[in-house]
């Protein structure tokens, strides 16, 4: 027999028993569901966490004030006491592995232009803090190093702060803006970023010379800084050097002997990510392998069917060898018939896991991401499912003796 | 000088039955040429059903050779064992055994599957059978849609659709009643004088009588062998 005549027997067999069918192979379908759809949330997950990382900037590392570790009964948040110095800050930028160093002072201030306002989150920073960033500028420039050094009172806005203020169509730059009545002239407009991991929305925001904002607004620069340094390391490479040399030298400024605690505390942005992609992955594979093994809970239901079916069967099978069919061929028959189920299970499964993924998608907003080699990997697993649970009860069907099968009642 | 067909050289089966054995067959010999109509019979525990399952290639003798188309088959695998099944033998049951919910074409057409022959090929040779059984307006029909008669015929169509060299018919009108057992003989012996070799196995002397050659059988030996003049089933249709 040509092997192909496999299918077409094993689809008319399938088709005399439509309901049972749909039953047997519904734990396929559940399985291959859930797993694709599990996966597409996990993949959602970790995109969203990286588009959340890459928004922040690459290599980079915050210093704040303060210990990171609650060592007694009491424990002094960050920046609860200043301990880095503007001298911290210039020392820094000697270090080999650093590439870009920048303060950020921050304050939540109300910005009035001619007829609206909005408040926002102002950050007294240098102009190296948007290439730090990885954010450019939309529209005209960023204050210079000269306005820092003179303390001039010019602002970049964030996208939403324009769409608040000036509305979303309107050029800004040029115009003047006050902050605690005094005027300052708009630079610059900041590309849209969008939100953060958290929801929070990057383009809320406004930046100004850390000079002004000390000077002007915080009162008066003194030796402390009054808020947090960001740090670029030279490559990716370079991040844990970066923090190593940067610890030591902080420590070493400090007076700090070996048996203290660090007074300040180092944030790796790329160890926190790689902390939260880790934590999604393993709760990613922890669901997708409660999937599988309904998966493999289906493929068992295949089995038990095709057993009932083969005994159902067994004069057909005798018949079937009295007219010239060879072991092989019942063999292949029933397996096609195993097989066949099972994929169409994995079918059935993949259109209602995408399904379930959009669903999820519009209705919790959540960003879920259906990979193509996932969906090559479920037809090719449910067809597996279907050999594997198949080949006992075709075994089963093909060793049969003729004359006890004709027998049969 | 007619060619033998079949050729049993002392042929024994014996089967474990506990701890006992039991010779159902206790070296046969037993000679069938191409064109004869043989009926073979004997009562229940004669040797008979044993007899029917090595000539169909269904079953292997323990001990001696049977040679059928001058190939020896008592030494053929299951693989090998199938093909001369398809290829040389039409089987006809006593139950019809055809697939329910399926044309009478379509099981016709179910050796001619195992044959290797393509799609439109079995189509047009399932048709040609059941033409020539007289059937050949109910190609559509399903098994549950037929006399019992009907369906005997659909059943020798399919026996006869890879062209054997020899049909093998197992108390073919066991579950009929007596008219519509005269038409299914009749369709035997229109098919044995177009040349097709016919061998019966039956209990019923009726049966045995439309056989040119009447083989007894009792305890596993041939008893009798004898010829005699077939009665007439009537004439074709």
């Amino acid at each position: 027999m040509n092997p192909l005549q496999a299918i077409p027997i094993a689809f008319t067999a399938i088709a005399r028993n439509k309901l049972r069918a749909l039953l047997t192979t519904l734990g396929i379908v559940i399985g291959v569901a859930a797993v694709i759809a599990m996966m597409a949330v996990g993949a959602g997950a970790k995109l969203e966490l990286q588009q959340a990382f890459a928004a922040m900037g690459t290599n980079i590392l915050v210093i704040l004030p303060g210990s990171s570790n609650a060592t007694g009964a009491v424990h002094l948040g960050y920046g609860s006491k200043p301990t880095l110095t503007w001298a911290d800050l210039d020392a820094i930028k000697q270090v080999q592995t650093v590439r870009g160093v920048t303060p950020m002072l921050r304050s939540s201030m109300t910005l009035v232009a001619e007829e609206q306002n909005w408040t926002t989150m102002i950050t007294g920073t240098t102009p190296v803090y948007f290439p730090i960033r990885d954010w450019p500028l939309a529209r005209g420039s960023s204050f210079t190093d000269q306005d820092v050094e003179a303390a001039a009172t010019s602002v970049v806005l964030g996208q939403t702060v324009v769409d608040n203020l000036f509305g979303r169509y309107v050029d800004p730059v040029g115009r003047t803006i006050r902050i605690k009545n005094m005027p300052f002239r708009v630079v610059g407009v900041a590309s849209r970023k969008g939100q953060s991991s958290t929801g929070q929305d990057y383009d809320d925001a406004a930046f100004l010379p850390y000079t002004t904002f000390a000077q002007r607004l915080q009162g008066g620069l003194a030796k402390y800084l009054q808020g947090t340094i960001l740090v670029q390391a030279a490559s990716a490479d370079a991040t844990s050097r970066a923090e190593f040399d940067i610890r030591a030298l902080l420590r070493d400024r400090h007076d700090l002997p070996p048996d203290r605690e660090d007074d300040f505390s180092l944030r790796n942005l790329a160890d926190i990510a790689g902390a939260e992609q880790q934590g999604t992955a393993a709760m990613t594979l922890l669901l997708a392998s409660v999937a599988a093994i309904s998966l493999v809970v289906g493929g068992i239901g295949i089995m038990n069917i095709m057993l009932v079916g083969v005994t159902e069967r067994t004069r057909e099978i005798g018949l079937r060898m009295a007219l010239g069919a060879a072991p092989w061929d019942i063999l292949a028959q029933f397996l096609a018939e195993a097989v066949a189920l099972s994929v169409a299970g994995g079918l059935i499964g993949i259109a209602s896991g995408i399904g379930i993924a959009r669903w999820i998608a519009s209705r919790l907003h959540w960003l879920t991401s259906v990979q193509p080699h996932v969906v090559v990997l479920a037809v090719g697993f449910s067809a597996l499912v279907g050999v594997v649970f198949g080949v006992y009860p075709a075994r089963k069907a093909s060793r049969l003796d003729p004359i006890e099968a004709l027998r049969f009642e | 000088m007619p060619r033998p067909l079949v050729a049993l050289t002392d042929v024994t089966k014996i089967y474990a039955s506990g701890d006992a054995e039991v010779r159902a067959l206790d070296g046969v010999s037993l000679r069938i040429d191409e064109g004869e109509c043989v009926a073979i019979m004997g009562a229940s525990g004669s040797g008979k059903s044993t007899m029917m399952n090595l000539l169909g290639c269904l079953d292997r003798p323990t001990d001696g050779r049977y040679e059928l188309a001058g190939r020896i088959v008592s030494e053929m695998s299951q693989r090998e064992l199938a093909g001369v099944r398809n290829r040389f033998i039409g089987f006809v049951f006593q139950q019809f055994n055809l697939l329910s919910r399926t044309t009478a074409l379509d099981n016709v057409a179910l050796p001619l599957v195992y044959a290797g022959v393509g799609a439109r090929e079995r189509r047009e040779r399932a048709a040609e059978a059941l033409e020539r059984v007289g059937l050949g307006a109910r190609l559509h029909h399903h098994p549950n849609q037929l006399s019992g008669g009907q369906q005997q015929r659909v059943a020798i169509a399919r026996a006869i659709v890879n062209d054997p060299k020899m049909i093998l018919a197992d108390e073919p009108t066991g579950a009929l009643d007596t008219r519509t057992s005269v038409d299914v003989m009749r369709v035997f012996q229109d098919l044995w004088r177009s040349g097709i070799t016919v061998v019966l196995v039956t209990h019923e002397p009726d049966i045995a009588s439309y056989a040119a050659r009447v083989v007894r059988m009792s305890d596993g030996h041939v008893v009798a062998d004898s010829s005699q003049e077939p009665a007439t089933a009537g004439a074709a249709r």
